[in-house]
């Protein structure tokens, strides 16, 4: 199987090859039997790497552990859930699992255009064929995953083959369920990226005439964006139920990895409008989309290549320097394809005035990329200051925060401003008609929150913002929702379902912005965190905000391919009980390692975290660490609004009857009529 | 005045204020890396900042006293002697001869005051075989100690300002 594997690989890689060149003959002799062959090619090299995938996982699954992947990443007693999700466990295997997506994404993004955009569709071909050849280059020499174990039975000896009796198993702290949707979500958003790439390329080289490379990749974007953000979220989930240290985001270079090209997609789906509708910012925008790509690939290469250290802590490899190679060649073709085309890039309008939608969406990019250059910067602040000074400093947490607070508080302003300013110029009169109650709103909940104790400067602020924002958005929805209700004579909420319908895009971007206030919301709760720890025989006590813990007893379970260590915590409130909480600390002897499993009762207002965070070495007494940390449910739950947001933002628009439809146009605002 | 020289004004507000912004933290959480030897060199304002020191851990020099747990780091002959004083409990993989990475300030004594510790677990890593065909080494498994110990950025409960 393991050849069968190899072979595969390396039949993709040759008709990824062919793609590329005769993609590219058959745009130079403009000859369309070599275009549509190097098209089928194209297809082609999604079914190949199909099989290179079965093939390791059915070494996987008959626990082949000849194989040193396989022998690395499973043992006999692991769950077949996990043994699946040990395909994207490690450097080869995610690899492969990286060309894989992103031969899925090739292969619909050359199928559903098969018919359509002649002129466009080679250029993009060829493109995603040269990224994919990048990866199965690796896939194929440089981190194959089909390695046979060998050794010497002497040193210096000949090798020998070696099937080892059982796998060191799957590092149990990727042994959670989150673990294995985690991972493919996040390629999903990284590959994802390589298709709006590939037609922004595609319109540059070809001079393809307008904005309709834009159209044509909006839901492709909205896709690997969706991906991307469910996957950072999850990531953070992952990190605060299973390492253990009460907090979600750390800063680490691999969550920074997949938070810059999130941020630049962000950027991109915004100023896209610009050029849309005022058709501006043209070279901005294709160079937004070749950046996203690059960052995509620079994440890729920051949690594979061990360039920066970091939680997810794969070993120096050689590989870092194929990932700066093609980072580097990326870059210079990107540039090229620029330089040669800029004259087609010219933008038809200027900024009006300083009060207007446009100066909204020049802003929001402006603070995003800013956000996006900062925590550039910090993550790779050691491998920079070592280049320039020689010695390597790293920067922590503390200058993430201070850049990117400030940045998302002003993000979070103009989630609430810009959608309501009016393209070209806004008047006063409009300013106060529109804002007035959000402000209103805004100013009683954060001084309601600050008589209640929400004191911290950052966190009122971002209360304020959040209600300014959500009440902007329910009079948008109110205001649309009353126009079709009044012409219907049907109730309002029916109308605003309808209303939504018909500009999934507008409507579904709006529901975006709710569950990012949601999360603003959750995270603006961080500055409350309490903690406290202590060694806890049984019987002992120790109190945390408005709870008591009480220890009640601690045993030992013996289970599938863990030990654990389990503490039965008792939760008093008021001196009632209220809940019995289990933390645990698993030890597993096939990889001989330790993890926690954290014990948390969740409610909206807040978290009770409990740790058992190891044995006391002076008493020998299990020591538990508490934290209660406010309001981060809001996030989890902001995060699926967001999806769901991003969802019906994919929905095409139900059409009106067309009748009503000419009314709606009438009566809608100006600014509503041309969608946000 | 014109809305292109309003707008530049607005830019410059705003990217001066996030460069200051950024400048104040950098300076506020820079941790340098230094070896053993290397700390044994600097002098003055150098000595006392905020670094991340590594080496292994000297067998039979692990102490626990009250409140802190001492030991003796060794790397290439040089060493260094740390008192480590973080409220969490130590991983599961800090014992004698493991490979461990401490954060924290040198003090005037000698003696190195960590907040934070991580470490590897010897055996683990000695095991690694010259790489011939590309076979098995035990790199990825474990390498980041414990669940527990959670990465350096990561461990907030050990003194490092969350803000």
């Amino acid at each position: 199987m393991d050849i069968f594997g190899s072979f595969a690989l390396l039949l993709a890689l040759a008709v990824t090859a062919y793609a590329a060149v005769a993609g590219t003959a058959g745009i130079l002799t403009r000859k369309p039997l070599l275009t549509r062959s190097a098209r089928n090619a194209g297809m082609a090299i999604f079914p190949l790497v199909t099989l290179a995938v079965i093939a390791l996982e059915y070494l996987f699954f008959t626990n082949n552990f000849s194989m040193a992947y396989v022998a690395e990443h499973s043992n006999r007693d692991l769950p077949y859930f996990y043994k699946f999700a040990a395909l994207w466990s490690g450097q080869e295997g995610s690899l492969l699992f990286w060309s894989w997506l992103l031969s899925i994404y090739s292969f619909l993004a050359l199928w559903v255009n098969r018919r359509k955009h002649p002129e466009l569709m080679p250029y993009v071909g060829v493109t995603l064929a040269c990224v994919q050849s990048f990866f199965l280059i690796l896939n194929n020499w440089v981190a194959s995953p089909f390695n046979v174990i060998a050794a010497a039975a002497a040193p210096g000896g000949v090798m020998h083959l070696v099937a080892r009796a059982d796998g060191t198993g799957l590092n149990p702290l990727l042994q959670y369920w989150e673990m294995v949707i985690h991972p493919p979500l996040l390629y999903l958003g990284y590959t994802g990226f390589s298709v709006p790439f590939a037609f922004g390329m595609a319109a540059l080289l070809g001079r393809y005439p307008g904005e309709k490379w834009i159209h044509i990749t909006r839901r492709w974007t909205m896709i690997a964006w969706g991906f991307l953000g469910c996957g950072v979220l999850l990531g953070a989930h992952w990190a605060y139920s299973v390492l253990g240290w009460g907090g979600y985001w750390g800063w680490d270079p691999v969550e920074n990895a997949a938070l810059l090209p999130w941020i630049t997609g962000t950027a991109f789906l915004h100023s896209v409008m610009m050029q849309e509708k005022r058709g501006m910012m043209r070279v901005w925008n294709i160079w937004l989309i070749f950046v996203t790509f690059l960052l995509s690939i620079l994440g890729t290469m920051l949690t594979r290549s061990g360039v920066v250290s970091s939680v997810h802590a794969f070993a120096q490899s050689s590989i870092g320097s194929w990932f700066v190679g093609f980072l580097i060649i990326s870059t210079v073709f990107c540039a090229l394809a620029y330089w040669r085309n800029r004259d087609y890039l010219r933008s038809d309008n200027r900024l009006d005035a300083m009060v207007s939608r446009e100066s909204s969406f020049l802003f929001n990019n402006l603070v995003l990329l800013a956000a996006c250059f900062a925590v550039l910067w910090g993550t790779l602040f050691p491998v920079l200051s070592e280049w320039a000074t020689g010695e390597k400093i790293s920067v922590g947490a503390p200058f993430f925060n201070r850049v990117n607070v400030p940045i998302a508080l002003f993000l979070l302003f103009l989630t609430g401003v810009g959608p309501l300013l009016a393209w070209r110029r806004t008047s006063l009169d409009s300013l106060r008609r529109n804002f007035t109650w959000p402000v209103v709103g805004g100013v009683i909940a954060a001084v309601v929150a600050f008589v209640f104790g929400f004191r911290d400067f950052y966190s009122a602020m971002c209360l304020f913002l959040g209600v300014f924002v959500t009440l902007t958005i329910a009079s948008e929805f109110y205001r649309g929702a009353r126009v079709i209700s009044d012409k219907s004579h049907g109730n309002i909420f029916s109308a605003a379902v309808q209303l939504t319908r018909r500009n999934t895009r507008r409507y579904g971007g709006y529901i975006v912005h709710f569950g990012m206030v949601l999360i603003f919301i959750g995270v603006a709760g961080q500055p409350f965190n309490k903690d406290a720890q202590k060694d806890m025989p049984p019987g002992s006590q120790m109190a945390i905000g408005p709870y008591t813990l009480v220890c009640q007893n601690f045993d030992s379970v013996e289970k599938g391919n863990y030990q654990a260590d389990r503490a039965t915590i008792e939760v008093l409130r008021n001196g009632r009980s209220e809940m019995i909480l289990y933390p645990e600390r698993r030890f597993y002897p096939a990889s001989q390692v330790t993890g926690t499993i954290v014990a948390i009762r969740s409610t909206p207002l807040r978290d009770l975290y409990v740790v058992f965070a190891g044995r006391s070495p002076e008493t020998g007494q299990p020591v538990i660490h508490a934290y209660l940390n406010p309001l981060v449910k809001f996030i989890w739950f902001g995060g699926i609004i967001v999806a769901l947001g991003t969802l019906l933002g994919l929905m095409p628009n139900s059409q009106a009857a067309p009748a009503e439809r000419a009314v709606t146009a009438g009566a809608l605002l100006p600014r509503e009529a041309q969608g946000a | 005045m014109s809305t292109r020289v309003k707008f530049a004004i607005g830019v410059a507000i705003i990217l001066g204020t996030i460069g200051w912004l950024g400048w104040v933290g950098a300076s506020q959480s820079k941790t340098y890396y230094h070896t053993i030897s290397e700390l044994q060199t600097l002098n003055g304002a150098k000595r006392h900042q905020r670094m991340r020191v590594s080496g292994n851990v000297r067998t039979g020099s692990i102490q626990h006293r009250d409140g802190r747990v001492d030991f003796v780091l060794e790397e290439q002959g040089q060493q260094l002697n740390v008192s480590y004083v973080g409220r969490d409990p130590l991983p599961d993989t800090f014992k004698d001869g493991a490979q461990a990475l401490v954060e924290g300030r040198d003090t005037d004594d000698g003696r190195f005051v960590a907040e934070q510790v991580q470490a590897k677990c010897a055996s683990k890593y000695a095991a690694a075989q010259p790489k011939q065909s590309s076979l098995s080494s035990p790199e990825e498994t474990p390498s980041q100690t414990s669940g527990q110990a959670s990465p350096q950025s990561m461990q907030a409960s050990a003194g490092a300002p969350r803000s």
